[in-house]
């Protein structure tokens, strides 16, 4: 089979600070056909294709294009080589046009040098016809809506005429009839060579369109087989095959009373129809895919997004939240997901970021008392055993650890009954998560309702005492911990279509 | 990616932090020691000296609203024309009663009351800046771009571009004046700073401006409403740039609608050099004082020497920019 791949990835190694990303991947994709990637969030299949387009460059590993080894320091190479890609997120100029934008950084020119915009409008008009396309190249991105900002990211990925193209989640935003348009597309571009490399999380489109799938796992490769050989359960099995050796199970602690419920709670697309009751003492894992909406659940109930229904009732009294002042007002707090865009304040110090959200709190005659502020900060710095040089020390000199132990004091400091973690040890080193992890369990057995967004499944396992499983916006499944396995956890995931 | 991360260990003092903090000072004692030599010796005599930092009073307490607003990642440059819609207003509601053509004849206010009107000026004109800001969401540099062009305009309507004259002696004790044998504008100015620095470092709303600037995102999540605060940041500083304007208005004894054009580009000059970063959440009261004495220093001493203003317009120009570069290496450094 050696000299039918169009694509070879041999051995790529990818580390970032405190990460290993990648650890001696392969890949191998013949032309003409559609190969899947599958694996769970962080499995780091997002990472080799951009390993792939020159968007990072591996620490080590080789890669062979049409049996050729090149390397690919940026994204420019990657296209010369005939490889583009369809990102996740999309990234359209919005204030130009859907032909400025397809065309963006390869403008046709006049004779005198000047953009001809009527050659690009003729050549978009062009590629939208061959690809029945319906949509008019002068109209401004901005004024699309996200199916048909979609359908222009994959015009443009098709334009280049690449022989390799990765297409990553391309139909998380666009509706049934496109699905199957795209589909097409792609059988008319495997049928002239173009070789599809395919990243989804839904299952029956795995199967639907694929010729072969690898499965990567914690950034390690695991298998590569043809689509035929597999079926939804195999498939499972390979993705989350690993042995739960590191778990950290949660002290056993007295759950009580419900201090949360909620009911029925709807917000477009994203959260539908989430009911769930939280209790005294007990960890509720949240466990999805990307997109899922388990985020957008938390963000919702703290105030961070309006929902559209839906009631919230804490301690068995119905309540309004309609900003995380509410919230915290009702002894809800929220850890969330990225620690630096929504998190840390990080030219502050190390105390500042402590008593932040509990300030109101500690004023004495209109002014600050600080006496009182330097010694909570220091009392939650010793529980936590959060390790600064002082408290004056700026936040953004701390590691990932010791940055997420000063976010829980801030939240701590605000005396919540219900706190909500969303991924509580993302980018963090296994010494500190473990800690972390018995601090949660800590808190449970001090009374406080813990619901945890998580993103591993070993954590969710070994943190949860019941965990509810999301798919596209709703709850799919709940297990308690007993009955919890990856298997099952990943069968609700993936959809309730297709299971068995 | 989050978890690049420098862990210092041991001591909590660190030479380089150390440094970089206090540096500005060893900046003022050099231009100090330099002037002093270059001038031999007349900078440095005592009422040299005081009219130094009596010229730099007004910059300085505009230059406190301007490092509260700048450490929340905003921008104000309507101070100027706010000062001197302030300053007219409040002139016109002192003027004497022999004054040759009175905007208001007969009336006979208390100055208290003047001075009352003119900082209320200040502060409605800082809170329109404020609601823009937070309310309908423009960008602080547009929104106060908006307000120095249109206060500016309302002086000038205000006054039908003729400056306000003859004022009561009580008004211009503001600009003149003195309290055993300080004067009066540096009193005002020590007030000022004394009053923002215990604002920011000692009160909730202080300390909600440095988080709104460090990560507006986690405030808002942290539960600080961000709107109050803002439009407190723009009143405060339009506030403080009233109090300026009649302070200039009385050093003069007029109130005129074209006091205090490009005092703006001071201000913040004055807060940069004095170590406040644009990118938010960084800045100190003290460091703005010094770097508003250093301004003055330089106006001071270029003068002295005989340097042409124009050349005098360069060389600050270029001390904003060395400023600003050094700003941002301290932020790749820390």
């Amino acid at each position: 089979m050696a000299d039918e791949f169009i694509l070879r990835m041999k051995d790529i190694t990818k580390t970032f600070p405190g990460v290993l990303a990648l650890d001696g991947v392969q890949l191998d994709v013949r032309p003409g056909t559609v190969h899947s990637l599958m694996g769970e969030n962080g499995a780091g299949k997002s990472t080799l294709m951009k390993c792939l387009i020159g968007m990072y460059v591996p620490d080590s590993g080789t890669l062979e294009v049409g049996g050729e080894t090149v390397s690919i320091p940026d994204t420019r190479t990657g296209l010369k080589l005939g490889i583009s890609m369809i990102h996740q997120e999309l990234s359209p100029v919005p204030e130009m046009s859907v032909a400025e934008n397809i065309f963006l950084g390869r403008e046709p020119v006049n004779r005198f040098g000047l953009i001809s915009r009527a050659t690009m409008n003729a050549a978009c008009r062009e590629l939208f016809a061959k690809w029945e396309i319906n949509l008019n190249p002068a109209r401004l991105m901005k004024n699309l809506s996200i199916a048909e900002t979609q359908m222009v990211e994959i015009a443009k990925a098709i334009s280049f005429d690449s022989r390799i193209i990765i297409m990553d989640e391309p139909t998380s935003a666009i509706t049934e009839r496109e699905v199957d348009h795209l589909h097409r597309m792609i059988g008319q571009l495997t049928k002239s060579g173009t070789a599809i490399i395919y990243i989804t999380h839904k299952m029956d489109e795995v199967f639907k369109i694929s010729d072969d799938v690898t499965i990567f796992r914690d950034g390690k490769w695991v298998a590569t087989k043809p689509a035929s050989e597999l079926d939804r359960d195999k498939l499972i099995a390979l993705m989350v095959g690993r042995e739960l050796t590191q778990m950290f199970p949660k002290e056993p602690a007295e759950i009580g009373e419900v201090v949360l419920s909620v009911r029925n709670l709807n917000r477009g697309k994203l959260v539908k129809d989430v009911s769930f009751d939280l209790r005294k003492g007990e960890i509720l894992g949240l466990a999805g895919l990307m997109g899922a909406g388990r985020t957008e659940i938390l963000e919702t109930i703290f105030g961070v997004a309006k929902a559209e229904s839906g009631t919230i009732t804490v301690h068995g009294k119905a309540v309004t939240i309609s900003s995380p002042t509410d919230a915290i007002a009702s002894g809800i707090a929220l850890l969330t997901e990225d620690r630096k865009q929504t998190g840390i304040m990080g030219v502050l110090s190390v105390r500042d970021n402590t008593i932040m959200a509990a300030l109101p709190r500690y004023t004495k005659a209109g002014l600050l008392d600080m006496p009182r502020i330097d010694r909570v900060c220091q009392e939650q710095r010793e529980a936590l055993k959060t390790k600064t040089p002082s408290l004056k020390q700026l936040i953004k000199n701390l590691s990932g650890g010791n940055q997420q132990k000063v976010l829980i004091s801030r939240w701590l400091l605000t005396l919540p009954d219900i706190l909500m973690i969303d991924e509580p040890t993302r980018g963090i080193d296994v010494g500190a998560k473990s800690e972390i992890h018995r601090l949660m369990s800590q808190l449970a057995g001090t009374g406080k309702a813990i619901i945890m967004v998580s993103s591993e499944m070993p954590e969710v396992l070994g943190m949860s005492d019941r965990i509810l499983v999301m798919h596209e916006g709703r709850i799919t499944g709940e297990l308690s911990r007993a009955e919890a396995t990856q298997e099952k956890i990943m069968d609700y995931a993936t959809g309730p279509d297709a299971a068995a | 990616m989050s978890t690049n991360t420098v862990e210092k260990s041991g001591s909590t003092f660190n030479l380089g932090d150390f440094v970089r903090t206090y540096a500005i000072i060893g900046i003022l004692i050099a231009f100090v020691i330099a002037l002093a030599i270059l001038t031999e010796g007349n900078f440095m005599q005592g009422q040299n000296l005081v009219n130094v930092v009596r010229q730099v009073a007004a910059i300085g307490i505009i230059a406190a609203g301007m490092t509260v607003v700048i450490i929340s990642t905003g921008i104000d440059l309507s101070v100027g024309s706010i000062a001197a819609l302030s300053a007219v207003v409040a002139a016109s509601l002192a003027q004497q009663s022999t004054a040759a053509t009175p905007m208001y004849p007969g009336l006979q206010l208390p100055v208290i009351l003047a001075i009352a009107a003119g900082l209320a000026v200040g502060a409605a004109a800082g809170f329109v800046n404020g609601f823009l800001v937070a309310g309908f969401k423009i960008a602080p540099f547009i929104a106060t771009l908006g307000m120095m062009t249109a206060a500016r305009g309302v002086a000038l309507i205000y006054t039908n571009g003729r400056p306000v004259s003859k004022l009561e002696e009580g008004f211009n004790w503001l600009g003149q004046g003195d309290i055993i044998g300080v004067p009066v504008p540096i009193i005002l100015f020590l007030v000022v700073a004394i009053g923002v620095h215990v604002l920011l470092n000692y009160t909730k709303f202080g300390r909600y401006v440095y988080a709104i600037g460090g990560n507006e995102q986690a405030a808002r999540v942290s539960g600080i409403n961000i709107a109050r605060v803002k439009v407190g940041i723009y009143t405060l500083c339009g506030l403080l740039s009233g109090l300026a304007g009649m302070l200039l208005a009385g050093r003069i004894g007029s109130g005129n609608p074209q006091l205090g054009t490009g005092i703006e580009l001071d201000a913040i000059t004055a807060a940069v050099i004095g170590g406040t970063s644009f990118n938010g959440g960084l800045g100190t009261i003290w460091g703005t004082i010094v770097g508003a004495l250093i301004i003055g220093i330089i106006n001071n001493g270029l003068d002295l020497m005989n340097v042409s203003p124009f050349m005098q317009q360069v060389v600050k120009g270029a001390i904003i920019v060395i400023a600003i570069i050094i700003d941002e290496r301290k932020n790749k450094h820390a």
